[in-house]
């Protein structure tokens, strides 16, 4: 069965979507993801969706859904790299992704993970990034 | 008692010349306005085609309206002086006259060969009319839509010429926003905003509403989704240029802003902009 990588590097994961997202392989990818991170204590989550031009509800949904339970896993997640294009679909759909950080570039979000892993409790979100 | 079994299209090839000659001295008095605009040579020639195309649909026989085919090349024909009065500026009543003044010097030669018999001057003259009148007609649409494609034209001019995003400096970018913000500029603002960010890898973007002149719900609406998209993407945006009525006006509509950063200037969203990426502006001399 089709499935999305997710890579180790040190404490956080490295998640890179590089095909359409179908509903099937979103929920795989939450399984394994929410496995992968009880399996190795990660602290960071990163989600590289640079690669995708489409999304539904669905999708986008699966996105939060994903964040929160990372949260709930001691995790923090950062979505990084996405397209004009699918911003205004979401947008239009009325899904805003409250409490989802985002960053323009992997570099941008490896820095925001280390940072709020250092920090320790702080949520932060609403796009208000360390400097 | 000279009676005539002539039809219409006859009569026009028979009297050509004449009437040729007195409908373009007629029209050439109805234009005098615009001498600069239209050559005589080329109303001529105009006039000379119109001609050609009447008597030609009129010959086939088809009386049943402008809109069969061997109506065409007459259509094609107004089209085209139609929508090239259009953009010359002249009104749709000098368009159309050039077709309404074809009846005077038409309906003379009528006359000329019916003389006295009025049963069918009168049949003749109510077929030509209606075809002429119904000629006059489409050529006030054509001309209509010409100046609906001018129209149009110039909104989709105004419309990129009217968001321009700009860097302000190394991550920040500003869109000043001027005029009123309406479904079709938004969508258009959403767009060039976000595909800046993505080619400058801006992390803030600063919205300036300075030039908006009213802040109804939809226009928050549309604000509050292009810093929403701004926001998915990794970049915050700040929304300036607030004025206190409109400050007003947002609170009495019950829009809620709260989770948008917003400034009553520029200079304050900039210094805010340079704060979060982590800058800040000193003398030059070094005394602070």
């Amino acid at each position: 069965m089709e499935r999305i990588p997710i890579l180790r590097m040190g404490n956080f994961l490295l998640v890179t979507i590089q095909v359409d997202m179908h509903d099937r392989l979103a929920m795989t990818l939450q399984e394994d993801l929410t496995k992968k991170i009880a399996e190795t204590g990660a602290r960071g989550v990163m989600i590289d969706i640079s690669a995708l031009e489409m999304v539904d509800s669905f999708i986008g949904r699966m996105m939060s859904h994903i964040s929160s339970m990372a949260r709930i896993l001691d995790a923090k997640t950062v979505v990084v790299g996405m397209q004009p294009a699918v911003a205004i679909t979401l947008v239009e759909l009325g899904l805003s992704l409250k409490g989802v950080q985002t960053a323009l570039t992997v570099e941008k979000g490896v820095r925001y993970l280390e940072q709020a892993v250092t920090t320790g409790g702080g949520r932060r979100t609403n796009g208000r990034r360390p400097h | 008692m000279p009676v005539t079994t002539l039809g219409l299209g006859e009569v026009l090839r028979k009297h050509r010349e004449s009437i040729l000659a007195d409908w373009s001295r007629d029209l050439a008095g109805a234009l005098s306005r615009h001498k600069d605009l239209l050559r005589d040579s080329e109303l001529r020639a105009q006039c000379h085609d119109f001609l050609d195309q009447l008597s030609k649909a009129m010959s086939s026989g088809e009386a049943a309206g402008i809109q069969g085919p061997e109506w065409a090349g007459m259509r094609e024909l107004l089209g085209k002086i139609s929508s090239s009065r259009a953009i010359q500026g002249f009104t749709p009543a000098e368009t159309a006259t050039f077709v309404f003044s074809f009846k005077k010097p038409f309906f003379a030669r009528l006359r000329q060969e019916y003389g006295q018999d009025g049963d069918g001057l009168f049949r003749e003259i109510w077929s030509a009319g209606q075809v002429l009148d119904e000629l006059g007609l489409y050529t006030t649409e054509v001309f209509q839509k010409a100046r609906e494609s001018v129209i149009g034209r110039q909104q989709r001019e105004m419309l990129e010429l009217s968001t321009p995003v700009v860097k302000l400096f190394d991550k920040i970018l500003a869109l000043p926003l001027i005029g009123t913000l309406d479904s079709a500029r938004t969508q258009m603002v959403m767009e060039t905003l976000l595909k800046e960010i993505v080619a400058t890898g801006s992390e803030i973007a600063i919205l300036d509403i300075t030039g908006v002149p009213t802040v109804d719900t939809v226009v928050a609406q549309h604000l509050i989704k292009t810093v929403t998209a701004a926001r998915l993407m990794g970049a915050e945006c700040i929304i300036s240029g607030i004025r206190p009525q409109i400050a007003q006006t947002i609170v009495h509509l019950g829009i809620s802003l709260t989770d948008v950063v917003t400034k009553a200037t520029l200079a304050d969203a900039i210094q805010v902009a340079l704060e979060r990426v982590g800058l800040a502006v000193a003398e030059a001399n070094g005394r602070a």
